[in-house]
């Protein structure tokens, strides 16, 4: 860390310039350890400051949002049935088959191949893991100690990227099974 | 003969008249192939079964269910063997239920015996909890459908910072022994043409002898200042000399000076 002194001003605008110009998720400490180098500002401090953008540009069309890798700046929400006539069919549609496997992944990571297909019923193409591992939204971390030590499989910050997530906490709750009326049931 | 009724029937089924149109989605066999794609599996050809009877999956009617799932198994057993396997797997589940439920059970082992329904409505639950969770991933906003990423230009000047890397000293003195030790691999045996060459030696120190009568002081046939080559090549022109009985040496007794004399 540098000891240079910095206004509260001048570190805005430069963490507002960074964020816009990396191309990719800033979070605090890329931004201490790069743009911010050689200044003595703490983590504290960049975090009020990215308050302060946050607050500034929460009345327009542009706003500064967490997500998996770090903070950036997006269109607003609301704007999208507009922006999206910008880039028409540029978005690929996944099939169910990838967004069962991707939300078993998501949900009950770590998980081994064999147990995805356990809960679908029918076999996990290679063809869809390949599209995940390539997409950067799982990786294998590690393998389970059962015979044929099977990749386990989880979700990447890539992932939370994409979905415009800051954490795995922010995904959907996952629909309540029944318990109770099965055990209902039985009795 | 049909009734004569306001609306003509759409079709017979099992000799009645269907006059209005099933509630639930037709599927010709022709269109089989595509069912199977539209389905992600047993589970959810079972799933799609017990909501087209609007039935809770708890009151699984497994008699109804079977029935209907094997005849579309049937249908696609001619069409993709492959995926057909898996279909085949839930018919022989299902068929194991039905014939578990029609045995009467013994009233010693009623109490241990567990509904077999009850793995089956387990695993349609956590599947339909996973095919619900998929659909709301699939709401989710995400990049470039729902999210654009704000993005501003940086000016083409900007270079961009090139981060040399640290060495440590110890790193350098080791790759400097390994290219020593590698140098070794390398090295050249010079083999130089002889500067002093014996034969002209032998010719000069002939032509010394041959200007006096007398007996050569050794030691005055060196000389020093053609360094330690010049010596080794007038010694060895000396052994040649002797050799080849031109010369003669005498020494009156030994470690006293040697003399040197031309053979007339």
């Amino acid at each position: 860390m540098g000891d240079k002194k910095i206004s509260d001003e001048q570190l805005v605008e430069i963490i507002e310039a960074a964020i816009f110009v990396a191309g990719k998720p800033l979070s605090r400490i890329v931004l201490k350890e790069t743009v911010l180098e050689e200044f003595n500002v703490s983590l504290i401090r960049i975090k009020q400051c990215l308050e302060t953008l946050e607050a500034h540009y929460s009345t327009r069309g542009i706003q500064l949002v967490k997500v998996g890798s770090g903070f950036r700046f997006q269109a607003s929400k609301n704007l999208s049935p507009w922006l999206s006539k910008l880039f028409q069919g540029k978005t690929p549609k996944y099939s169910r088959a990838l967004l069962e496997t991707l939300s078993l992944i998501a949900y009950r990571q770590p998980i081994t191949r064999g147990e995805i297909e356990q809960v679908r019923g029918v076999a996990v193409s290679s063809h869809i893991i390949k599209t995940l591992l390539e997409r950067g939204w799982v990786k294998g971390v590690g393998h389970k100690e059962v015979p044929g030590r099977p990749a386990l499989y989880a979700t990447t910050a890539a992932f939370l990227d994409y979905f415009s997530l800051a954490s795995l906490e922010n995904l959907p709750l996952l629909p309540e099974q029944q318990e109770n009326k099965i055990n209902q049931m039985l009795s | 003969m049909t009734p004569q009724t306001e609306q003509p029937p759409l079709a017979f089924l099992n000799g009645k008249a269907m006059v209005e149109k099933p509630t639930d989605l037709y599927i010709p066999p022709d269109a089989l192939e595509v069912i199977l794609e539209t389905f992600e599996g047993p589970l959810d050809l079972l799933l799609y079964l017990i909501k087209k009877h609007q039935l809770d999956i708890l009151q699984l009617s497994v008699h109804t269910i079977t029935r209907q799932y094997v005849a579309y198994v049937e249908l696609m057993k001619d069409l993709k063997l492959e995926l057909a396997a898996e279909y085949l797997v839930m018919a022989a589940l299902l068929t194991q239920i039905k014939s578990r439920l029609l045995l009467p059970v013994h009233k010693e082992l009623e109490e241990q015996e567990v509904d077999p329904r009850v793995e089956l409505i387990k695993r349609l639950q956590e599947y339909e909890q996973f095919k619900t969770a998929a659909e709301n991933l699939d709401e989710i906003p995400r990049l470039d459908r729902d999210i654009f990423v704000a993005q501003a230009l940086i000016s083409e000047k900007i270079v961009p910072e090139t981060l040399l890397p640290d060495v440590d000293m110890k790193d350098i003195l080791l790759s400097l022994g390994d290219i020593m030790a590698r140098a070794k691999n390398y090295t050249h045996h010079h083999i130089s043409a002889e500067t002093l060459s014996t034969r002209e030696q032998m010719s000069k120190i002939l032509q010394q002898l041959s200007e006096t009568t007398e007996f050569v002081e050794f030691s005055l046939l060196f000389e020093l200042s053609e360094g330690r080559n010049g010596v080794v090549v007038t010694f060895i022109a000396i052994l040649e000399l002797i050799k080849e009985c031109l010369i003669e040496c005498i020494q009156s007794e030994p470690r006293i000076q040697i003399y040197v004399q031309l053979i007339r």
